[in-house]
Formats: structure tokens, sequence, C-alpha cells
């Protein structure tokens, strides 16, 4: 799918004041072609997240950015100037490494004070700015420690830190929690967004998590095989999928494959009323979308069907039905917390919670 | 048959196996410790067993001029091919670790010859080249020999660091405004010390002791090994014996210093990098 | 990430300073061994004769013949030492490993000279050795061959290379991933089996490593035949050195070199190749 194309099914680019610009961008490495042709903008002081599996060339999108690798094709653009032929060294970009990367012959506050150190700022402003940055990461009292010494969220922050000392005016953010443990990684994800929020920084994010993606950014921009599949806010993104890649990889969802034929759609069990052309089809269906009909009734905007329920997950909160409609066809339902549910029952989703999807 | 429960085999007793280990570990030893022992002998360097205890020898050896000019002469060759092999194996290091270039691999099996070859063909060859050269045999041949021989040594060790180093580091000055000189010195280097000074004590040691390199581009001046050669020529003394103590003692020190500083921080994979001596 | 300037500012100077202080001197030594020497001087008439001279001189031919036993015998002996040491330290030693390992590389790289030395003192005829066989009335004269023999040349060498053989096979047997043994033995294979079947095999490339390094060594090795050689211990390295000293004849000297230079690197070279087939990454 190429960019325009998910551009036309998402909302339309934030306000005109686009920071960076990626025009047409391309990587080679060798045979292999990792990303094709990329086109995206991201606006001053949005949180924007590169989302997609390993080899999807989120990574490598973001190393173009920083100035690590060189594009093949296309041009980066930033605050209006050409960025891809300078040095990384000269881009008002800074990162935070998947795994920080510190210097660990240097103290903490040494780290933090590097880059103004290397471009010869006054000693008294360094003291400053970095007392600043540790006090905004909350590591004020590591300033004499040894990155070795500290643990992984806390050498985390110390990177962060690091980086953002230099106002840059694009932070790059290289899947920096995943290194941390499941409980960690909830609380730095909710400072991160915080941070982000306080001081208005433009964040480029990269993670493979969709949760992570799903909770921190502005805008998500899903990349597979080296192309954008879709980009669009959160809940744009949850709510409808451009295609049934974007459906699965964000979320659950139940695909439902059929046939359009004078303006009735047949998916295994299920049919419904659409107005689309004829011809085979795709939509998806979230399973939170499907509830138990208890009376039988249903309304004019809802679909009927009926299955057995041959597996039931409970979860806390919430229990996932894995139904079979017959045929083969497996449909799965989260329904709230309940006693367990056997044998055949009839369920029901409302027409407008299928979105159809493009392959 | 009975299958057998598995115990930690590593510790597991073998009492034949214990013996023998010991017996290698002896005859490693002992000749060392023989000739310790008879450099406090006074009745010479034969015979057995040793007698009276003495430390003429030694008394003799601080007394001897020509012994000790050898050393300093030895000290500021071993000095110098420290300086040397580590400046151009830290090149060839980074070289082989970033660069890709036509005959690279020629290039790092050049580098590594003089490690594996017998000296008599490095020396042999050196020498044929200071004679094509129109040069005088002295202790600058030597320093050249020593220093070319040796840079295997530093770019095998610097390699080895270069390989430990986390690249994201480069990455992180160069991103927070570095250039790449600077990058080298503040990040590249100081993450280098480890092996740098490990690389320096081990090039020290061998360089103190080389001969066979050395046999052939000396010149009027003598190294240290080459004057104790000399001597035996023309008989054995226990003052020998002494001067060889001392430079056991000397060399033991350094090596276990090296050795310390090498596996400081990297654990267990140094053992690894011990592989080719 | 690293610019042009900056591979090239770091490949140049070692290819310059190799290119000039290795590659050259090699070629000068291959170039002088198709000289001649006429009237005590050498002259570049390119011709063969050092290398027939070689062939067909049947005192040079036993000294080659010689030598490469010396050395096959050191290599042999390095093994049956090094082997079963570096197996005891690594399967056996337990918490002393370290230690012990400390100890066994400590002397690898001591002097040279100072070892020989040591041999040369304990295997003469008013030597340690012989002096202790006198006090315990084992025997009532000096043992001649003790020194200045092929013998003494074999024992020193042996003495030298057992720790430059211990490491390589140490390495790869701590390589070894502990769980195939016990498997081994889950399933039934005795110490000795095991041995066999799983950890031999499994250490050839160190052992390959080690031998390899101990034969191509001592084969150029001079010293230790001048220290306690004596006439019948002359090897292949002492003639190309006198060739070089008071019988002064470079070209054929050159010659004899180059020939030691090839079997060297031929032997690295087969080496290398058995030692990739036989290791499992």
């Amino acid at each position: 799918m190429s960019s325009a194309e998910a551009n036309l099914t998402n909302e339309p680019s934030p306000a005109p004041s686009a920071l960076l610009e990626a025009r047409e961008v391309a990587k080679h490495f060798g045979k292999i072609q990792v990303l094709k042709g990329i086109s995206l903008n991201i606006a001053s002081g949005e949180f924007l997240t590169l989302l997609g599996e390993s080899g999807s060339g989120k990574t490598t999108l973001l190393r173009l950015v920083a100035g690590f690798e060189q594009p093949t094709a296309g041009e980066i653009w930033m605050g209006g100037e050409r960025l891809d032929t300078l040095p990384p060294y000269k881009r008002q970009v800074n990162t935070v490494f998947q795994h920080y990367a510190l210097f660990p012959h240097l103290s903490v506050r040494e780290n933090v004070a590097y880059g103004l150190r290397v471009k010869k700022t006054a000693a008294p402003e360094i003291s400053g700015r970095v007392e600043e940055a540790l006090r905004l990461v909350k590591m004020q009292d590591f300033a004499a420690s040894r990155p070795t010494k500290l643990s992984g969220g806390q050498q985390q922050r110390v990177a962060l830190a690091r980086a953002l000392v230099n106002r840059p005016q694009l932070l790059l953010l290289d899947e920096p929690l995943s290194a941390l443990d499941a409980n960690l990684r909830k609380q730095m994800q909710s400072e991160l967004k915080a941070l982000q929020r306080e001081i208005g920084i433009t964040f480029l994010f990269v993670t493979h998590d969709q949760e992570e993606a799903m909770a921190l950014s502005d805008r998500i921009a899903l990349l597979r095989d080296g192309a954008l599949e879709q980009v669009a806010s959160p809940r744009e993104i949850y709510r409808h999928p451009a295609t049934a890649y974007t459906a699965q990889f964000i979320g659950q969802t139940n695909l439902l494959r059929g046939e359009i034929h004078r303006s009735i759609v047949t998916c295994g069990a299920l049919r419904w009323p659409v107005e689309e052309e004829e011809g085979p089809t795709i939509f998806s269906l979230r399973p939170e979308a499907i509830r138990l009909c208890a009376d039988g009734k249903r309304q004019t905007h809802e679909v009927k069907f009926r299955g057995a329920v041959r597996q039931q997950i409970y979860s806390g909160a919430s229990e996932l039905l894995e139904v079979d409609c017959g045929g083969g066809q497996l449909l799965r339902v989260r329904l709230p917390a309940s006693e367990p549910i056997i044998g055949e029952h009839e369920f029901v989703f409302s027409l407008a919670d299928a979105i159809r999807v493009k392959e | 048959m009975v299958l057998q429960v598995s115990t930690r085999s590593s510790t597991r007793r073998a009492p034949l196996l214990t013996i023998y280990a010991a017996l290698v570990f002896a005859f490693v030893y002992l000749p060392i410790v023989v000739l310790i022992l008879y450099s406090f002998n006074r009745e010479g360097v034969g015979g057995f067993p040793p007698r009276y205890f003495t430390l003429e020898w030694y008394r003799q050896l601080f007394a001897d001029g020509p012994i000790w000019d050898s050393v300093l002469n030895s000290v500021i060759v071993a000095a110098g091919s420290v300086a040397l092999a580590l400046t151009l194996g830290l090149l060839a290091a980074l070289a082989l670790d970033r660069a890709s270039f036509p005959g690279k691999a020629l290039f790092r099996r050049l580098v590594l010859l003089p490690l594996i070859l017998p000296g008599i063909i490095t020396g042999l060859s050196l020498l044929m080249l200071a004679v094509f050269a129109g040069a005088q045999l002295s202790l600058l041949t030597v320093f050249l020999g020593h220093g070319t021989a040796l840079i295997s040594v530093a770019t095998t060790e610097l390699f080895a660091g270069l390989q430990k180093m986390d690249r994201a580091q480069e990455e992180a000055s160069l991103d927070l405004g570095a250039t790449p000189w600077q990058t080298f010195w503040r990040i590249t280097l100081p993450n280098l010390k480890l092996s740098l000074i490990a690389a320096g004590l081990l090039i020290f040691t061998l360089s103190m002791d080389e001969i066979a390199v050395t046999f052939f581009l000396i010149g009027r001046d003598n190294t240290l090994p080459l004057e104790i050669w000399g001597r035996l020529r023309r008989g054995i003394t226990p003052e020998i014996n002494a001067i060889s103590t001392l430079i056991f003692v000397f060399s033991v020190a350094l090596i276990v210093i090296w050795y310390r500083v090498r596996t400081r921080g990297l654990g267990a994979d140094a053992r690894e990098l011990l592989e080719r001596p | 990430m690293y610019s042009r300037a900056y591979k090239a500012f770091v490949s140049l100077p070692p290819l310059l300073w190799v290119g000039l202080f290795l590659l050259l001197p090699y070629a000068l030594m291959f170039a002088h061994s198709f000289w001649a020497v006429r009237e005590g001087v050498v002259v570049h008439d390119w011709n063969l004769e050092n290398f027939k001279t070689l062939y067909s001189n049947p005192v040079y031919f036993a000294v080659l013949l010689r030598t490469m036993r010396i050395a096959g015998s050191v290599t042999l002996c390095s093994l049956l030492l090094g082997y079963p040491l570096a197996y005891y330290l690594s399967f056996h030693a337990g918490a002393r490993k370290e230690l012990l390992y400390q100890l066994v590389i400590v002397p690898l790289w001591v002097s040279y000279l100072v070892r020989g030395y040591a041999w040369k003192t304990i295997l003469g005829s008013e030597g340690v050795l012989n002096g202790f066989l006198q006090y315990l009335h084992l025997t009532h004269e000096p043992v001649a061959f003790l020194l200045y023999s092929p013998f003494a040349v074999v024992l020193m060498l042996t003495h030298i290379y057992t720790p430059f053989v211990f490491l390589p096979i140490y390495a790869s047997l701590e390589h070894i991933p502990r769980p195939l043994v016990e498997a081994s033995q889950d399933l039934g294979a005795g110490s000795a089996q095991t041995f066999f079947r799983v950890i031999l095999p499994l250490s050839i490339p160190g052992l390959l490593a080690g031998a390899t390094f101990a034969f191509v060594l001592s084969l150029g090795d001079f010293l230790a035949p001048l220290l306690v050689g004596g006439a019948s211990g002359t090897m292949i390295a002492n003639v190309v050195q006198s060739l070089f000293g008071a019988a002064f004849d470079w070209p054929l000297g050159a010659a004899i070199a180059v020939c030691i230079l090839i079997i060297t690197i031929s032997l690295l070279f087969l080496s290398e190749r058995v030692e990739k087939r036989w290791s499992f990454k």
C-alpha cells in the first residue's frame, strides 16, 4: 500500500508546522530493500511512534533520521532545511539508544554534560543545564555515580537526560523500554508521556509493542516490510484499521472473509446487508464488539448469529470465548467477566463495528 | 545396564589424572626452580646436592657493568617497541574492525605472521632489508625488528578490545555532537584502556626477552639476552643463574599484572582471548 | 558510519609499514634464494642452483630429516603432556581452575633463554641431573647422551612448547558445553567412552592449532641446538644461521629459509582447513 493511499484513510496530517519531512526515503542493504519509498511528516511537538515487527524497517528509518545511515533514495528535511546530507554531529537531533550506550568511564553528570562539553559550552551554563536535566528525570541524587552501578531503569533515565540536555528539535527513542521488566515498563511509559507533554519536544519513538504505541502516541505509523501500512492516531487506527494486517497487529480481531453479492455480504455463517460493490471482501470485527444475545431479539442495525462455545479463557476483567459457528468458522468474543458459558448461544454485533479492510 | 545419574563432571575425582597433571606441572616448573636454587649455591652450577648458601653471585652480578648496560639497552628498545607496536597495532585493529579494502584478508594474515613464524625467518628477512637499505646494524635495527614483529601482539589484543566495545557508544557520541576525531579521543581510547595496558605489558616483556630476531639485527650494543648469550659461549657461571633468576622474577611479576589487567571486567571470556599466544 | 577519510587514515600507515617491513623483506629473501655467491660477494645471477643443492647434498638433507624428526617428537611429547593437563584443568580442577591456569600461563611468557639455560645446567656431565644420579649411586659415571644430543633438544623444546600446546586445547575444551558430557553419561557411556566419542572429537580444532604451532616453531628453532644440541643435534635453522655467518653463502641460506617458510605456511594453511572441518559452531 503506498503512503498516499495510507494517508487517505487517516486523519489529515496535523498542523501545517511539520518539523520533519521524509520524502520518498528508501534504503537498500546490498540486495535487500529495507525501506521502500517512505513519505512521512512529523509535526512539531508531536509524539509519533514507528510501530512494526522486527524487519519492518522502523529502526532503519530512525537511524536514517539520526544520521548513522544514508538513504539510498529520497530526502529528509527538518525545519525547512535538508537533513540527510548532514553528519550526525551536526544535526539538531538526539537519540536515546536501546541499550542506553552510557559511557562507562564517565560519571552520570559527565555523561549528561557530554554533548554540551564537546560544543565548548561555558562551564557554569553546563552545570546549570545538567542539574536541570537530571531533575527532570529524577536522577539528581545520582550525579556522581558510575553508570555501571545503576539499575536498568535508572540508566534509561540518564540516557534520556543526556539527550534532552542538548534541547534537540527532535528526540529519537529506539525501543528504550524493551530491556525493562513489565511493571517498570508501564511506569516508565507514563513518565515518558508526561515528560513529553511537559517539555513539548517532538518525540519519534520506535517499538514493536503495539500496546506501548497505543498508550504513548499522538499518532502511530505502522510499518510493514519497509512500507507504511497506516498512519493515524491510536483511536483511529484501532477503530478504522485500513488493512487486515493492521487490524490484526493492533489489538485482536476476527477477520471475516467472504463475498458481497447483491448488497449482501456472506462470511461463513454470518450475513448482513452492505452498500459496497460485488466481489470478495474482508471485514474486521473486534471481539469486544460482539455480545451475548440473551433475549433472542436483535435491533435493525445489528447482526445475529448462532454458535457453540468451544473454549473460554478467563482473564480477570473479561472472558475470551472461542465460538464455533459451523463449517470451521471460529470467532473470538470478548465478554465482561461472568460464569462459565457452555453450549450453543446467540450472539449479536452492530453493523457499524464490522469494518471493511484491504488485504 | 543402569543409567548413571549425571554428576557435576567438573569436580569428579580422577586420581591417576591428578597425579599425571601434577607431574606435568613439575616438569614445567622444576628446571626453573633448580636454576633459582643454584644461583645461591657456592659450589657452582652443577653437581648435587647444592650446599653452602651464598649471595656471592648476586654481588658479582650487581658489580657487573656490561650486564647493566645491556639491561638499559633492552629497556630502551622495549619501551620504543611498545610505542611503535601499540600505535601501528591500534591503527591496524581499527582498520580490521571498520574498514574494508582489497587485500584485507592478506593484510590480516601478514600482520599476524611474525607471531607464528620461527624467529629466524623474521630476523633474516629484516637483516636483508637492512643490508638492502645500507643501514648499520644497531639498537635501531633491533628496535625496528621488535616493533614490527610485535605489532601482531598489539593488533590481536586491541582488536579483541574493539569487538568487546559497545558500538552504540561511538554512535551516541556522534549523536551528541562530537566529531569523529573527538569521539576517538573521548570515547574509543578510554574504552580501550585496559587492552592498551595489557598489550603494552606483554610487548614490553616479549621485547626484553627476545633473542631469535635480535640475533640477526644486533650491532655493537647488546641487549640483555644477547649479552647473556655471549657469556654462555665463554663458559657458564652461577652469575648467569643469578641474572636468570632476576629475569624470571621480573617477567613473572609483569605477566601476573598483565593477566590481572586483562581479566579485569572481562570475566570468563578472557580465557577465550588467550587462545593464540 | 565511518567516513572514507577515517578508514584511509587507519588503514594506510599499518599497510605501508607492513609492506615495507614485512612484505619487502620476504621478497628480498625470496630474491636472494635465486642468486649466487662468487668470490665472497653476492651476485645477482638468477639460478636454481641453491634449491638443487638442498636436494642433492646428503648432509643438508640428513639435517632436514633430523629436524623433522625432532619437531615431530617435540609435538608428540608436548601433546602427551599438554592435553591431559588441559583436560584435568577443564574437567576436574573445580574451584582451583583459575589459579592453576595462571600457573600454567605465566612460565609461558618467561624468557626462552632462561629456560634453555636451566636445561643446559641440568643435563651436563657436571650438571644437576648427573650429580643427582651419582648421589643416589644410580650411576657411577656421567651419562653422556643427556646433553649435546637430539634428546636434549627434544627435551628442552618440549619443555618450552608444552604450555603453548596447552592453551588452545584448554580453550577448545572449555568451549564444550557441559550438558553434552552429561547427555553422554545419561545415555550410558562411561568416562573413557565419553572422552573418545564426545570430548576428543570436539577438541580437535584446539589440538590441531597447538600441534601446528609447536611443530612449526620447533622446525625453525636454532637456539636450542646451540644451547644443548651439540654436533649431533644440529637442526636446519642452524645451517641457515651459519650460512649467514661464518660460512657466508647468503643465497643458499636464503633458499633454505624460503623452504622452511614454504613448509611452515603450507602446514598452517592445511591445519586451518582441517580445523574448520572439525569445528561445529
